[in-house]
């Protein structure tokens, strides 16, 4: 019979979670078993023996502000604690490895720079901080990895991150956490985390479609980006290369990071945000021809576009962050 | 229940169940006692198939497959357990009845304010509960009872707009209920019943009212927006064209969560009134208990962040509310603590009453404690969205508000219907009811640690055992509601009459006589003494 | 409730007392707190509109103001104009009814009631105007977003504006309605001759309300009809 009571721990962060969650258990006992305690002794000290009226005491202002004050400050000690953690989960380290998971009724789509592609199943490495990219193809999704202690809404219309450090190998349960309809209960999956050897070899079985970035290249092509789109220089749109993660000037005088949000308003309502120097009505809207996943693999092809000194060749800095193998 | 009060054996003195018969003298009826139990029997029938539904989710829950019924059936039956539970059984619930009954009794007045007002409210909360069950007949709404967008305006394929209408209808109904309370407790109090001296049960359904007045518009307009956005099929939380479902969210949870204290003080009211008959003394800390009732009526407006801390807001907003949660949950302490009080050196009795306000402290204190997990950021980004969250509100919502309903129905019971219940069988279900809840939720606080996602009609086969647990526990609790059922209606024909006040208790509607005649008091009493005056020294003569 | 009770010198009071209440003093200080706290209630609701109607204004402010140049500020500012006498007609009827004016009273709720009438018809015309222009996105075939006055970047966020803007002003409208139905109601009763310095309370109410009603409107036309109209485009 099996009766867990306990998840897995597979993280320093889920270590760190466990400890703030015995602490708020430990003075939740010792806050009950005093009241109850008390209120025990009470109820039987003070049992009704006759016809006794007992002497009323209205109150005491001093106690009040004793059962005031103190508890606040308990509850501080838990707000700060948690505050910590949850700060920490926001910011993912620049190291971060990039995974990408699209959500879509009833299934995890997981995509790897290197172009491996999984449903339900996410396989990282331990020790290393793992950015995942989410994105809803349609309803409100929540992507929840117990042993992590981590979860994050997948929410339609914008990409939302999480990322963990895994530091113990072993199968650990995915399950989708905000109710999207009939096979919501359905939408789950593993989480396999390996030793870093382990995960090369994963790794070396390699997408038969090439890296997420070739992938993306491809749709580059063939979605007709590359008419307008020019590597190197001006053509009727943009340049490409270089502009990830660069400071845009607008039309209309204001500046934008080019992140991942940009880049898929750009290919999604082209108008929203016309670059300095360029007209609106020119770049049509791509909705609804490219899914969540091409998206995604546009993104990452464009990220690797780097200024080098080599025209087309990115840095291998590059190659090893978008996990290509070239 | 007209033949059953023609028996020769009850007391034939006029009294407002007998002073009229016929269907048209309760359904035309502005008297806010018949009103109440207009309400009594409505949300009663509300109760039973909001339970009727749990049953089925918990039968399901036996075994990890989905396999008593399909995938979109169990969503179905979940969300009707949801929605009936919270818009026609909880929210109404104390004030509707209780409320109704005693508030003017209470302050001394002959009426509410608007007694036709308080008959149109009943008449609004059918209508709505006439559409909700419009829903559930023609085949069920599977959104949960939180509504979220996009799923409830696009995906869904089921009754939404009519579930809708009726959330929205009857939340016209809590509104006027809350009207009248607020005109009443401010402009009919009788000579002498100053604030200070208003029963605590008074305060916590006029800070209720505040809640009901101020929050129940804003869920109208946000459930007719997603109604609007569904029939016309246009984009307001539609992302695809620029609408933001978070928005939504923010404008849902805005009203509901300042609704589960709509649902939770009221219950805080009936205990400050069992806590002081039963240990015949006065409450402790009577302005800090009022006051307490203010400020979480009050501060319960500012936190509704809490339930959406994994939706992607700012670091900044999730501290904001993280702060406030903590802040809200001090004055519910304060109660406890004060009630805690009011025992000490007290004289205790233990009637059905008095068992049902130890459970109601013991459960909430732990349901208001698991709160605070939820609102410390770090778990609550592991716990949320999972059974912790179901056993933190069944906590408070049924181990707080039902078990001091319960606790209400007993003690009230002599005088709303002149017959006293059999007491040995009260305190046998009190007990089992207390026991039967336990098993259901606690495991649920392991489960949700675990990581069982709630909503879920399938799970993990490793959580097995603890669901069973679960409802195991939850057919003992349902035995327990069963029995108070048959043994209350029993006690209409064959409870021994009761008297006045048989109880023992302060309060101006103990001093009339059981059942009340149709006005109350033949004289409008004038109060001198503070509340809970029970020490002989305090007593001075009312009337 | 049997009306049985004795009427003479003692216990003379209006046939207009409800008998929960103490006297005719409680009852008039009951109804208008009534009043008051039904409103605060409105407030909360339109509120709710209010409030989601600014958060997107907040999102997309060119959009919004591109917007803003379909809106007839005639229109509103007849409405406005509208609306305004008509509070200033019920309040001289409220304040006839105080006086004991029967005449003066049912003139002014008449005055009132065409004043609403007006601003409904204005409505009327002005959203008659709307579907013609192909800017009802309630319906499909009603609605388009081209010409010089379009800026096609801010189609989606056009059509959010747009629904705002007939929910807004249809609710609004809906409470317009049914005001005119309380002063149908009220001058019903004033003909009665109801109304008396003894007893006005229904007046007082219902001016409040209407009052409100207005209120509500004095903050739709400038958001949604002024601010941004006389923007330049990109």
């Amino acid at each position: 019979m099996q009766l867990p009571l306990w998840p897995e721990v597979a993280s320093a962060v889920a270590a760190d979670v466990d400890h703030l969650y015995i602490y708020l258990t430990l003075v939740s006992v010792v806050m009950s078993v005093l009241i109850f305690t008390v209120i025990f002794v009470f109820a039987i000290k003070y049992r009704r023996r006759g016809d006794e009226v007992p002497e009323p005491i209205h109150g005491s202002l001093r106690l009040e502000i004793t059962w005031s004050v103190i508890p606040f400050l308990v509850m501080l000690t838990f707000f700060w604690w948690g505050a910590k953690i949850f700060f920490l989960n926001a910011t993912p380290p620049p190291d971060s490895m990039d995974v990408y998971s699209v959500g879509k009724q009833w299934m995890w789509k997981i995509q790897y720079p290197g172009g491996q592609r999984e449903i339900n199943e996410l396989h990282v490495p331990i020790g290393r901080p793992v950015k995942i990219t989410l994105a809803s193809e349609d309803v409100i999704h929540s992507f929840f990895i117990p042993a992590l202690r981590i979860k994050h809404d997948v929410v339609p219309g914008h990409y939302d991150t999480m990322w963990f450090t895994a530091d113990k190998p072993g199968r650990y349960h995915l399950f989708c956490a905000e109710y999207c309809g009939t096979e919501h209960s359905g939408m789950v999956g593993w989480v396999t985390v390996m030793t870093p050897s382990d995960y090369e070899n994963w790794l070396s079985g390699g997408g038969s479609g090439g890296t997420m970035a070739q992938q993306g290249e491809r749709l580059f092509e063939q979605m007709g980006c590359s008419t307008c789109h020019l590597l190197d220089r001006q053509g009727r749109g943009p340049i490409m290369r270089g502009v990830y993660g660069s400071r845009v000037q607008l039309a209309d005088g204001k500046t934008v990071l080019a992140d991942d949000a940009y880049i898929r308003e750009s290919i999604l309502n082209p108008n929203a945000k016309i670059v300095a120097g360029y007209k609106p009505n020119v770049m049509p809207s791509f909705q609804g021809q490219i899914s969540e996943e091409g998206i995604l693999q546009l993104i990452v092809y464009i990220k690797s576009l780097a200024i080098t000194n080599a025209p087309g060749a990115p840095t291998a800095a590059l190659i090893q962050q978008t996990g290509g193998k070239q | 229940m007209s033949t059953v009060l023609q028996d020769p054996q009850t007391t034939e003195t006029p009294n407002y169940l007998n002073a009229e018969y016929g269907w048209k003298s309760w359904l035309f009826t502005t008297d806010h006692k018949r009103i109440a139990v207009l309400y009594l029997i409505s949300i009663s029938v509300m109760f039973a198939l909001g339970g009727v539904f749990a049953g089925l989710i918990r039968m399901e829950l036996l075994t990890p497959q989905g396999d008593l019924v399909n995938s979109d059936t169990y969503n179905k039956i979940f969300t009707m357990h949801g929605v009936v539970m919270i818009f026609f059984f909880l929210i109404p619930s104390i004030p509707a009845t209780f409320g109704n009954f005693l508030v003017p009794m209470m302050i001394g007045a002959k009426d509410l304010a608007f007694p036709r007002i308080n008959l149109l409210s009943w008449y609004i909360y059918i209508l709505g509960a006439l559409f909700a069950l419009a829903a559930i007949v023609l085949g069920g709404v599977d959104t949960g009872w939180t509504f979220y967008t996009p799923f409830s305006t696009t995906y869904s394929n089921t009754f939404v707009i009519t579930a809708a209408v009726g959330v929205f209808i009857s939340g016209f109904s809590s509104i006027l209920t809350g009207l009248n309370f607020i005109v009443t407790v401010h402009k009919m109090r009788a000579p002498g019943m100053t604030w200070g001296r208003l029963p605590l049960f008074v305060w916590a359904n006029y800070a209720t009212a505040l809640i009901q007045v101020l929050g129940t518009p804003v869920v109208a307009i946000t459930l007719a927006l997603v109604g609007l956005e569904r029939a016309f099929h246009i984009g307001i939380f539609d992302p695809a064209i620029g609408g933001d479902p978070i928005l939504f969210q923010h404008m849902f949870w805005f009203y509901s969560h300042p609704a589960v204290y709509i649902m939770i003080l009221p219950g805080m009211g009936v205990i400050s009134e069992l806590v002081t008959c039963f240990s015949r003394k006065g409450i402790f800390g009577y302005s800090f208990i009022a006051g307490s009732s203010l400020g979480i009526a009050i501060i319960g407006f500012l936190v509704w962040g809490h339930h959406m801390f994994v939706t992607g807001m700012s670091m900044y907003a999730g501290l904001y509310f993280s702060l406030l949660t903590m802040l809200v949950a001090v004055p519910s302490a304060i109660k406890v603590f004060n009630w805690t009080a009011t025992m000490f050196r007290g004289s205790i009795s233990y009637e059905t009453p008095m068992l049902y306000a130890f459970g109601f402290i013991g459960l909430f204190t732990i349901g208001g404690l698991t709160g605070l997990f939820l609102g410390t950021l770090g778990v609550d980004v592991h716990v949320t969205d999972t059974y912790f969250v179901v056993a933190h509100f069944h906590y408070v919502m049924v181990g707080g508000m039902v078990v001091a309903y319960m606790g209400a129905l007993h003690f009230w019971w002599p005088k709303i219907t002149g017959r006293m219940y059999p007491e040995g069988w009260g305190k046998f279900s009190a007990l089992l009811v207390f026991v039967g809840f336990n098993v259901t939720f606690f495991p649920q606080f392991i489960l949700g640690y675990l990581g069982q996602p709630r909503r879920y009609h399938a799970y993990a086969p490793e959580f097995q055992v603890l669901n069973v647990m679960s409802t195991a526990g939850a057919s003992i609790l349902g035995v327990a509601f069963l029995i108070p059922l048959i043994y209350l209606l029993w006690s209409l024909r064959y409870g021994k009459p009761a008297g006045n006040n048989p109880w023992g208790a302060k309060g101006l509607e103990w001093t009339t006589q059981s059942p009340p005649t149709t006005f109350n008091f033949d004289v409008t009493p004038v109060v001198t003494e503070e509340a809970y005056a029970y020490a002989k020294h305090e007593e001075t003569h009312v009337g | 409730m049997a009306d049985t009770h004795v009427v003479d010198a003692e216990h003379a009071h209006s046939p207009h007392l409800r008998h929960h209440f103490d006297d005719m003093h409680q009852q008039f200080d009951s109804d208008t707190f009534g009043m008051w706290v039904f409103l605060l209630t409105e407030i909360m609701f339109f509120g709710g509109m209010f409030g989601a109607y600014t958060v997107y204004r907040s999102m997309y402010p060119e959009a919004f103001a591109a917007t803003s140049n379909f809106m007839n500020p005639a229109f509103g500012a007849a409405n406005t104009a509208v609306l305004i006498v008509s509070s200033l007609t019920m309040a001289l009827a409220v304040r006839a009814s105080h006086l004991g004016q029967q005449k003066l009273l049912q003139w002014m709720l008449v005055f009132t009631m065409i004043f609403g009438l007006a601003f409904l018809v204005i409505k009327g015309f002005e959203y008659h105007e709307h579907w013609v222009d192909m800017k009802v996105p309630l319906f499909p075939g009603h609605w388009s977003w081209t010409g010089p006055e379009a800026p096609p970047q801010f189609a989606h966020e056009a059509q959010i504006l747009f629904c705002f803007y007939f929910f807004m002003t249809g609710f609004h409208a809906l409470h317009m309605l049914v005001g005119l139905g309380i002063m149908t109601t009220l001058l019903v009763m004033a003909r009665k001759g109801t109304f008396t310095p003894a007893y006005y309370a229904p007046v007082e109410v219902s001016g409040l309300y209407w009052h409100f009603v207005d209120i509500v409107w004095i903050f739709l036309f400038p958001l949604l009809y002024l601010i941004g109209h006389t923007k330049k485009l990109i």
